[in-house]
């Protein structure tokens, strides 16, 4: 099977990580129990006769991927695939409003046309003028690293030579408020450094895109190889360390080939513990990293997470913000990241510097 | 009229998500599509539904909407004769 090279990044994160020229050299400190991304100055990007038209998540999304596509010098790709938790929910939210306070009549198109999962996967399209395979995975927490799947083996078969592939989701109202409701988002607001000390239940949410270009062939912008991708829907604190070691096996790697475990840690007291059952087993003696910290929890927060080790691997570089514990990294050539939401979609994702 | 006009204006700013256009740019016979303010056939249903939402105007045929959403000065025209609300 080919390999598959990850050529470029673009990100739009609570974090300014959207200029590709930096990495984590200022820190946004939130207290808060939402973090909203950081914007670009859009109109950089989209024209303003396009940008009138899109919700938060779209035009996070154009900037992301632009972002990546300039990075891996190019101009069109093979096929986009998009994983999404909620789609643009904001407009979502605006449609249904609208048809509850209008008695359902007068029902304008511009909400309907955007309310749509894919339409951020159609919008990146239509602006690149591409026709190829158009995407998009719907599945919780393991929404992102669906698409990634699908993105390797359209790569490793020789059916797609490049790939955008990328996550998003975006932070609205009415969705925040049914969180609070139900006890998913901290009562409380809470200092980012203080996130994992806060010992109490439900997360801080968040949002952003996080865009990548994959491809058979190795770009000078190349940061690093991805290597495989597991999705567990369901997955036992019992089972974690067999399935870690299985998924590693299968590689042809162990424990001591991991560099760094970059791990999901929402500050959830309730479902930390999953973490807490491989830092202090499998990875006790592995340097770890955590990062919701700055990006906040949503569907597709593993994008920053991706997106945090393509950066280390190609940098060379560990902030200190990130490090979860004192295990200096001996080298920062094979990365790990292993993620769930509420006891539920764990993913294992695994790059290596090439 | 004229307050027909400058309400026309801040509606169609403000529901088709003009930002960088005011009121003050649009002139009332300023064309509204292509050349003009540029707007687009989905804007066009945007306009269908609002002359029925706030005027009680419902255009049968929505091929009308072209002579109509000419201008400010052809939809003011148009409300003014037809409103029903």
């Amino acid at each position: 099977m080919k390999p598959v090279y990850i050529n470029s990044v673009g990100s739009v994160s609570a974090q300014k990580t959207f200029d590709n020229s930096e990495f984590l050299n200022e820190i946004t400190e939130y207290n808060a129990s939402t973090v909203p991304v950081i914007a670009p100055n859009y109109k950089e990007y989209i024209p303003p006769a396009a940008a009138r038209r899109m919700a938060r998540g779209i035009k996070m999304s154009t900037v992301s991927s632009k972002n990546a596509l300039t990075e891996a010098g190019i101009e069109n790709i093979d096929a986009i695939i998009v994983g999404t938790g909620l789609g643009c929910i904001g407009d979502s939210e605006r449609f249904v409003s609208d048809i509850i306070k209008n008695d359902e009549q007068f029902l304008t198109p511009t909400r309907f046309i955007q309310s749509s999962h894919n339409t951020v996967a159609g919008q990146i399209a239509l602006g690149l003028g591409c026709k190829g395979h158009n995407f998009t995975f719907v599945h919780s927490a393991v929404s992102f690293e669906s698409s990634l799947i699908d993105a390797k083996m359209m790569i490793e078969n020789d059916e797609a030579g490049t790939v955008l592939v990328g996550g998003v989701d975006e932070l609205v109202d009415h969705h925040v408020e049914t969180h609070r409701l139900i006890g998913h988002i901290k009562k409380e607001p809470v200092a980012s450094q203080e996130l994992l000390q806060s010992k109490t239940e439900g997360m801080v949410m968040g949002e952003g895109a996080h865009f990548f270009v994959l491809s058979n062939q190795k770009a000078p912008s190349c940061y690093a190889e991805l290597l495989a991708v597991k999705t567990f829907n369901t997955l036992s604190k019992e089972r974690l360390e067999e399935n870690v070691l299985a998924f590693l096996e299968r590689q042809q790697l162990g424990i001591d080939d991991i560099d760094l475990a970059i791990l999901g840690n929402n500050g959830d007291v309730n479902f930390d513990p999953y973490y807490d059952q491989l830092g202090t087993s499998l990875f006790k003696d592995t340097p770890q990293a955590y990062y919701k910290h700055l990006s906040g929890e949503f569907d597709t927060a593993t994008g920053f997470a991706f997106w945090l080790a393509n950066k280390i691997i190609k940098t060379q570089t560990l902030p200190e913000v990130v490090q979860l514990n004192a295990i200096v990294p001996a080298k920062l050539e094979t990365i790990l990241i292993y993620n769930q939401y509420r006891g539920e979609n764990h993913s294992l994702t695994l790059i290596r510097k090439c | 009229m004229s307050e027909l006009k400058q309400e026309l204006k801040e509606k169609i700013i403000e529901q088709l998500n003009l930002e960088d256009v005011s009121v003050d740019e649009i002139a009332n016979n300023d064309p509204l599509f292509g050349e003009g303010l540029g707007l687009d056939s989905i804007d066009a249903l945007e306009l269908i539904v609002m002359l029925d939402k706030d005027y009680g105007i419902k255009l049968a045929d929505p091929k009308e909407g072209r002579k109509i959403f000419e201008s400010i000065d052809t939809m003011a025209a148009y409300i003014a004769a037809n409103r029903s609300n």
